[in-house]
């Protein structure tokens, strides 16, 4: 299977999973690379995106996987520099290879979870935040796909989990489960905002890091 | 991004319509830059970039020396809100700039519904909504699109008008704005020499003077300027800029495909529409100019999907050869060719079926009305027998989904005109019947009926609309006659049709009821989640403006007529003698058969119509 790692940062967060592809295939056309595309009176070409990201979120390590048209002959290592040329603005390819492994041995997730306070970080806030993520149990509700809201134990997601203090700001260097289930690091901010109302951020935001297999190492 | 923009965008709708950033996006670096555009369109993103002319002009303005247009949309509700309440600004797509920091300010309207998006994107931009209280020449305020043939609802609010094609006219208007800018002009110095500009309106240099009665007494041209202002036009569309190089949206617009443009103008002279007198002459660019404009916007846009545009297509004489040539360049590279509605003639449908090998589409007809009487009457020149005949065809090939529109209220119609138009479609479910080949998928037919609205500029300029209650009493005579399972009918609601024959004939007492039903909250008009109609009924109570004045009155053969300064070529007694053939149901030739002498063809200079 070929993959594309990708960033997405800066203005292009805001573009929807659905837009994203539709933007990697026409993409792919400006560079002149042929797709391979579905039979019939639509056809469509074929790509996809391992573990769709939220809009609002940026990240440096996404993975889309394609194929090419039996025709197509440009190389892969190529790739990165031709689509680059024509993207818009914040998604950025930083890699083209082939790759035999199955997407189930994505596991976890390595991101930064930025809090912002306006009026700066008070003290003991990042202690408090600590404490807070060593518990056991942590329920947030979480909306199910029948549209149903279920409560969800997030602590037993988390990995790993840092807080680092800078000016204004308390970042969690998290890692959480990536797939069955998934965490979205939000959530980590979430609950802060929920159970530690006096240390709510004014707003929050996130950044995916790098995808990590079952021993933690990087997944490509 | 700045800071507020960041925090509100994860809690609107689709935030990608708001941040800019678009792959083919202009950005200038500001010190080379000496005017700065804000070119506006009251609609949404998704709708905005979907209009061809916009793409057009930002081209142009981008490629002049020391200009940087950059693109600003109106925000749905949601967004507006967020906007409000955090203090941001309107701000421009490309630099996130506030509109207000911008030199010039233009706006492109097709469609008079957007007439309260205008104030409002004025108003969140923190601008005066009238032109008089602007009094400098930073921020000026200019307009354009089919909606300026008649100004005056809006002559409170923007300073000039641009009149036509915008190719040439856009590039000498802010040409004269940067001599304006270096030698340190006022506004009213500008404005001065900016209506000695072919094409340039400004309205506050007229005066409308009204008599007892409530009509137009005079208008008086003041300062130097003209009498009449005549709309400009592209004399080679051949040799017209296009851009080939349009921005590529990152989320969906409705119009997501590439575009060619392949005429201007219309033949036809369907005596309702607007569009068909005010884009004369006829004008076709070459097969060959647009093939190769083709290949090269779908290799920098990188789309599967290009269609071909203008009034009306199938009446571009090289149709076959270029649909012959763009297939070919389209089926290698699985591009899909689709064609706008075509005429119910012969050769549409052997197109019709070529194209059919890329995508099947439904089957569109626009009839418009039920009966040949009236259909020679508004000098649409479609015959039964032509959409039978198609219909029989496409359904033999296996097509099961036909579209037709029509519309309710045109003059001269009788409750037999309105049930002929289920007359007509029970023939076509019996054409079905007769021809489908796997009876086993039922047919669809999708009827739809717009309620008629008079417009400037046409032979019907003059007509009274129907009111309201009668144009509902004629959908449901209608739907009661169309009793069939296979049968969908779907009518335009008549509130909106109804104010958009007072905003599109109204005179500049309207643009009084169009502040106050923005006041009252009145915005983005053009959209059921957003339109009320009770919201503009207090404004036109509260201004002590009767609607009906415009609508159910109808004008006087006599009477100065709002639009009276502006010229769109077409003569005002051809009008009126296109308007007394309808009362005789008398049809008037294409022009391409007779040229019946409109007065369009003097504004080209250059060329000869329709060559």
């Amino acid at each position: 299977m070929n993959r594309l790692l990708f960033e997405k940062t800066g203005r292009a967060v805001f573009i929807s999973h659905l837009d994203l592809m539709r933007i990697f295939q026409r993409a792919f056309r400006r560079a002149g690379v042929m797709l391979k595309h579905s039979q019939g009176f639509t056809p469509h070409a074929y790509v996809s995106i391992l573990i769709p990201l939220s809009v609002g979120v940026a990240s440096r390590c996404e993975i889309l996987e394609f194929e090419l048209d039996e025709s197509e002959s440009t190389p892969l290592a190529s790739l990165p520099e031709l689509l680059n040329k024509t993207m818009p603005e914040g998604i950025k390819i930083l890699k083209s290879y082939e790759s035999d492994r199955k997407a189930k041995h994505l596991c976890y997730l390595h991101a930064d979870v930025t809090m912002e306070y306006d009026s700066g970080v008070r003290a003991g806030c990042a202690d408090a935040i600590r404490d807070f993520f060593k518990r056991d149990e942590i329920l947030m509700d979480k909306r199910t796909k029948s549209g149903e809201t279920a409560s969800q134990n997030i602590a037993e997601m988390i990995r790993d989990l840092k807080v680092l203090e800078e000016e204004n700001e308390i970042h969690l260097d998290c890692t959480v489960c990536a797939q069955n289930p998934s965490l979205n690091p939000l959530q980590l901010a979430k609950a802060v905002s929920q159970y530690l109302s006096e240390y709510a951020p004014d707003f929050a935001k996130c950044e995916r890091l790098a995808f990590l297999d079952e021993e933690m190492q990087p997944f490509l | 991004m700045t800071g507020t923009l960041e925090r509100i965008l994860p809690n609107v709708q689709k935030p990608a319509r708001y941040t800019g950033g678009e792959y083919l996006q202009t950005v200038k670096n500001k010190q080379d830059v000496d005017v700065r555009v804000a070119f506006c369109f009251p609609d949404t993103y998704e709708i905005g970039m979907s209009n061809l002319g916009m793409r057009i002009l930002y081209g142009i303005m981008n490629n002049m020396d020391g200009v940087w247009c950059e693109r600003v949309f109106a925000p749905w509700g949601d967004m507006e809100d967020a906007m409000r309440k955090e203090g941001l600004p309107l701000f421009a797509l490309e630099s996130h700039d506030a509109v207000r920091d911008f030199d010039m300010i233009a706006f492109s309207i097709g469609y008079e519904m957007s007439y309260t998006n205008i104030l409002n994107m004025l108003d969140l931009s923190g601008l005066p909504l009238h032109a008089a209280d602007r009094t400098s020449l930073k921020n000026i305020v200019f307009a354009g699109g089919v909606c300026a043939v008649n100004a005056e609802p809006l002559a409170d609010f923007i300073d000039f008008f641009s009149l036509g094609e915008g190719e040439e006219i856009t590039v000498e208007i802010v040409s004269l704005y940067q001599k304006a800018k270096k030698e340190g002009w006022d506004k009213q110095q500008f404005l001065k020499e900016v209506s000695k500009i072919e094409g340039v309106y400004v309205p506050s240099f007229y005066e409308h003077t009204y008599k007892e009665d409530g009509t137009i007494r005079e208008i008086i041209a003041k300062n130097g300027a003209p009498k009449t202002v005549t709309k400009r036009i592209v004399q080679n569309l051949s040799a017209a800029y296009w851009p080939v190089d349009m921005i590529v949206p990152s989320t969906e617009i409705v119009h997501d495909r590439g575009n060619l443009e392949v005429m201007r103008g219309c033949i036809r002279g369907c005596r309702f529409c607007q569009a068909g007198f005010c884009y004369r002459p006829v004008r076709p660019r070459s097969p060959q100019v647009l093939y190769d404009q083709a290949v090269k916007s779908l290799e920098s846009s990188g789309c599967h999907e290009i269609t071909l545009s203008s009034l009306s297509t199938s009446d571009y004489r090289y149709l076959g050869d270029l649909t012959d040539k763009l297939l070919d360049y389209c089926n290698a590279r699985k591009i899909n060719l689709s064609l706008p509605s075509l005429r119910a003639d012969n050769f549409s449908r052997d197109l019709m079926m070529k194209v059919q090998t890329v995508r099947k589409s439904g089957l569109t007809f626009a009839p418009e009305a039920g009966t040949q009487r009236l259909r020679d009457a508004i000098n649409k020149n479609v015959t039964e027998e032509e959409i039978l005949q198609t219909c029989a065809t496409a359904f033999s090939g296996g097509w099961n989904n036909v579209k037709l529109y029509f519309m309710l209220g045109l003059p001269t119609e009788t409750d037999e005109d309105v049930l002929g138009i289920a007359e007509l479609v029970w023939k076509i479910y019996n054409c079905w019947r007769d021809n489908a080949p796997n009876k086993k998928r039922a047919v669809r037919i999708h009827v739809s009926t717009a309620f008629f609205v008079p417009k400037p500029f046409t032979p019907f300029q003059w007509e009274k609309q129907i009111t309201p209650e009668e144009y509902t009493r004629k959908t449901n005579l209608l739907r009661q006659a169309m009793r069939n399972k296979c049968v969908e009918y779907n009518w335009h609601q008549p509130d909106l049709s109804q104010l958009e024959a007072v905003l599109a004939r109204g005179d500049r007492r309207i643009g009084k009821v169009i502040e106050t039903a923005f006041r009252m909250g009145a915005k983005l008009d053009g959209w059921d989640e957003y339109f009320n109609y009770e919201i503009w009924m207090d404004a036109f109570r509260a201004c002590g403006i009767d609607p009906e004045y415009y609508t159910t009155r109808g004008f006087g053969e006599e009477e100065v007529l709002p639009w009276e300064t502006v010229s769109v070529g077409v003569r005002k007694d051809f009008l009126l003698s296109e308007r007394h053939a309808a009362y005789r149901s008398e049809i008037t030739p294409d022009c391409r058969h007779a040229c019946m002498g409109c007065g369009a063809s003097k504004l080209y200079t250059e060329g000869k119509c329709d060559e």
